[in-house]
């Protein structure tokens, strides 16, 4: 009971501290030393309530009603172990963004559009994930859209800033439509607006379906689901970087828990086919997200288009939680639904990392294009190593994190000839293999963004004068690769703390994992397959540096500085290197051409001029251009036709109304 | 005694759709008034009539609201408006009163068909009262739509409201607060109208809302 009362003051506190920072922000220096001080005391206080709660009550659950919002319901807030686990990620993620902002907020040149938003923004996405019933839900859900929206305006000189904000503002209110829409549904004729009366409550199978579908879009925009993800890599890249952090790595993970909260906790049991359209969805939201990543050549949009893709993944995971959870097959349902929540936290550890090392590139050089960057390994050794561990994590290769999670879910889908449907048996193989892609891609995509930006050399005169960056900066780095390396070094312990919360929500849990041999994790049987990711992080480090010492016995010791190859051009200009389009070129031949209607222009000077050879590449969002481009046009044109109803005469209005009256009873007449 | 009384009942509301109709031919402001005048002290008898046969007291207050209020004050206060405005004498059609009546005979059809298929499960009384007062309500807004001095939109609003009180009557129940509150409400609105009647005619010389249109630019 104490923790509910932790958590609900240190919202509390986070809401005070927005208040203070309106009137503070005058002093920019001092105030950013407060506020994110401030924030980053409280949500470490809350992390830590929040980890005692899921490791050590995670099977009870604490309830509180308090006098505010609609007289007749109160707010409902409660906690149990999926919001502990939840409230973990959020309260982790805001830590360490705070931390990483008492050095990086210095640079920002408009503190007072920053300060008082981004804690009101992380209480707002605390309180989405305490809040027990549809009324306070949606609420909060609001609040913590409008607030990251302020933070997303926080730099609106910039138009494309403002067309973010925007498109952002639009697809945040038709999720939050769908959201209303779904909740009403579930509270039915009778208006329970209560979660546990939503729960006790039977759902016909039409109705569950509906829920599903409608959680799909309205959550799914949050998240990022193609393709309601347009707003996602216009949105996260505009905030500053500590907020981009927060709304890739958290904010997408309250939109998550949404969805599973709704899904998973309040729907009962859908129907099996439901589980079809999650898991088509996150499938093809993993492929196309990183497919995005690929083309593109701003630093921050990558990663917030390879957020797209890990929330793919994460749908996948749910989708097949559902699958076997609707064919009671609990066991796998509870290794698919662990794997998710796995990756949930994996993706807010090394997301936040990468966006504060594209932040920490931005702070020093002032550049986000990749193309202007390079040999960055020189001036910021530390941030390199940072980014690079990131980088791996997020690739999914052993012994980090992200490899952990994603052999988990891999796992999952080896179960899936157990599913009785051929629907499904077909699908989740055919998902698989766009996770599978996607995986590789992504591992493609990092290369790309490491490689360009910090290997090579300088492109730019930016990144000459670059430095290293402060050291709160590197605090909030190192701390986040630290866990990256020990979530995949000791899994089991974070598969046990998540197994509380599959037995909450779907009534089973894996096998516990700490008692195998070895510190191994077996998600289902020996025979089956098992992951030491010890063993395989001390090897990776006990080879490496045997044959790095094998080589320099080998080798002379003496450093040698001699002319780089430039692949035979006399003069190599740093221009002249490997570029990101460069990189990403093949792929592009394979997929861009039917994804994006990639086409390269070469313009070549015929012989005799001294014009340099151009090469353009035209790439088209398809989705954009085929859903939202026509739909923007189909209502614009609308109300400019409707605009004429805004200058009627009085009588032509009551003539209006009378009309409308008229047809109205007219229809009632003839349908009854 | 019950067959005599819903016959009762029946015709005093039908007497207000009645009137209604005639409310509709009216075509100068003085004789518009009187028939105003009739249309309250029908609703008012109509009223009085459910007071008794419902055994509600509250009713009558109700009644005689409507008797003071929408009989004598608001059609004398009208009636020396209109003799300061000097519109007495206007004649003012828009819609021809041919079509206007059939429209008006389609609106009660309509409400007929609808509110009696609706409301099969009540009881007879009341189905009648709302059919009828439907009828009002859709003939007030006819009334409305079709004039465009001032001064007869605001006869028509009033009208409308009486099909409002006759609805209210008919379902019992309906506490007298409500009613007290929809009259003074009425009273408010007079009020409002006749301060912005004089507002219009300071402006443009006329209470034509047609004239509204001109100074807004839609129309030379």
């Amino acid at each position: 009971m104490t923790e509910l009362a932790v958590q609900l003051g240190c919202v509390a506190a986070l809401l005070a501290v927005a208040v203070v920072a309106a009137p503070l922000s005058r002093t920019p220096r001092l105030a950013t030393a407060i506020i994110y001080g401030a924030t980053l005391i409280v949500c470490a206080v809350a992390t830590a309530s929040a980890l005692t709660w899921l490791l050590l009550h995670a099977d009870a659950a604490a309830e509180r009603v308090l006098p505010i919002g609609l007289p007749w319901l109160g707010a409902h807030l409660r906690l149990d172990a999926l919001a502990a686990f939840f409230l973990v990620v959020i309260n982790l993620g805001g830590t360490l963004a705070s931390l990483y902002a008492l050095g990086y907020g210095r640079h920002e040149h408009a503190p007072h559009r920053v300060l008082p938003f981004y804690p009101a923004f992380l209480a707002g996405m605390n309180l989405v994930v305490l809040a027990a019933d549809a009324f306070s839900y949606l609420l909060s859900w609001e609040f913590m859209s409008l607030a990251s929206w302020a933070l997303v305006m926080a730099h609106h000189r910039d138009a494309s800033n403002r067309r973010a904000g925007y498109v952002y503002l639009v697809m945040a209110s038709f999720g939050t439509l769908m959201l209303l829409l779904a909740f009403g549904l579930l509270a039915g004729s009778a208006g329970n607006y209560d979660f546990a009366a939503i729960r006790a409550a039977q759902h016909t199978p039409y109705v569950a379906t509906l829920v599903l579908i409608l959680l799909l879009l309205g959550a799914g925009s949050k998240a990022g689901l193609v393709p309601l993800h347009v707003w996602l890599p216009l949105a996260h890249p505009a905030a500053p970087s500590h907020v981009s952090a927060l709304m890739s790595g958290v904010m997408t993970k309250v939109a998550i828990y949404g969805f599973i909260r709704v899904v998973f906790d309040l729907l009962g049991t859908p129907d099996w086919s439901t589980s079809g359209i999650v898991l088509a969805l996150g499938g093809v939201t993993a492929a196309l997200g990183i497919l995005y990543a690929l083309m593109e050549k701003d630093l921050k949009r990558l990663l917030a288009y390879s957020t797209i893709e890990n929330v793919g993944i994460i749908f996948v995971s749910l989708g097949l939680a559902l699958a076997f959870q609707t064919n009671h097959q609990p066991i796998p349902a509870a290794l698919a639904f662990t794997a998710a929540l796995f990756h949930v936290l994996n993706h807010s550890l090394f997301k936040s990392l990468l966006f504060f090392g594209a932040g920490a590139v931005l702070s020093v050089t002032g550049e986000r294009d990749m193309d202007r960057l390079g040999g960055l390994i020189h001036r910021m050794p530390f941030t390199s190593v940072v980014f690079l561990i990131g980088s791996v994590a997020i690739s999914a290769l052993p012994p980090f994190n992200g490899f952990v999670s994603e052999w988990l879910i891999f796992q999952a889908v080896l179960q899936s000839p157990q599913l009785p449907q051929w629907g499904l048996k077909i699908l989740v193989p055919a998902v698989g293999g766009l996770m599978a892609l996607a995986a590789a891609l992504a591992a493609a995509c990092f290369v790309k963004a490491y490689g360009v930006t910090f290997l090579g050399r300088p492109r730019g005169a930016a990144t000459l004068a670059a430095k290293e960056v402060d050291r709160f900066s590197l605090a909030a780095m190192a701390i986040l690769a630290a866990l990256c390396l020990l979530a995949g070094v000791l899994p089991g312990l974070v598969m046990d703390a998540l197994a509380p919360i599959a037995t909450e929500i779907l009534g089973s849990r894996l096998a516990p994992q700490s008692g195998m041999a070895w510190l191994s994790i077996v998600p289902i049987a020996q025979s089956h397959s098992s992951y030491n990711g010890l063993l395989v992080a001390v090897f990776i480090a006990v080879s490496a540096s045997l044959s790095f010492g094998a080589i320099r016995l080998v080798s002379s010791g003496a450093v040698r500085r001699g002319p780089a190859w430039g692949c035979g051009f006399t003069d190599p200009v740093p221009l002249a290197q490997y570029s990101a389009a460069g990189f990403a070129q093949p792929i592009r031949r394979v997929f861009g051409t039917l994804m994006f209607r990639a086409r390269d222009h070469v313009t070549m000077p015929p012989p005799g001029d001294i014009a340099p050879a151009r090469l353009r590449i035209e790439l088209h969002d398809q989705i954009w251009e085929r859903i939202y481009a026509p739909l923007a046009g189909g209502i614009m044109a609308a109300s400019v036709r409707l605009n004429r109803m805004q200058l009627l005469t009085i009588r032509g209005y009551l003539s209006l109304v009378f009309v409308t009256l008229v047809t109205l009873l007219l229809v009632l007449a003839i349908w009854t | 005694m019950h067959g005599l009384a819903f016959d009762i009942s029946h015709s005093l509301a039908g007497g207000l759709v009645l009137v209604s109709f005639m409310m509709l031919y009216q075509d100068r402001l003085t004789s518009l008034l009187n028939v105003f005048a009739l249309h309250a002290v029908m609703l008012s008898l109509s009223v009085a009539w459910q007071a008794l046969i419902q055994d509600a007291p509250h009713l009558y207050v109700t009644a005689a609201i409507a008797l003071l209020f929408k009989a004598i004050i608001i059609p004398v206060a009208l009636r020396r408006i209109v003799y300061k405005l000097g519109i007495h004498r206007d004649i003012e059609t828009v819609v021809g009163i041919g079509p206007t009546m059939l429209a008006g005979m389609g609106l009660v059809a309509l409400s007929l068909a609808l509110m009696l298929r609706v409301t099969a499960d009540a009881d007879a009384l009341a189905r009648e009262d709302l059919a009828f007062a439907l009828s009002v309500v859709l003939l007030g807004l006819l009334f409305m739509v079709t004039r465009r001095n001032a001064v007869s939109q605001v006869v028509g609003f009033m009208s409308l409201e009486n099909g409002l009180i006759l609805a209210a009557t008919g379902a019992k129940g309906m506490p007298l607060v409500v009613e007290i509150s929809v009259a003074f409400s009425v009273l408010i609105a007079f009020i409002v109208i006749g301060i912005v009647l004089f507002r219009i005619r300071e402006r443009f010389d006329s209470v034509d809302v047609s004239q509204l249109d001109v100074s807004r630019g839609e129309r030379t």
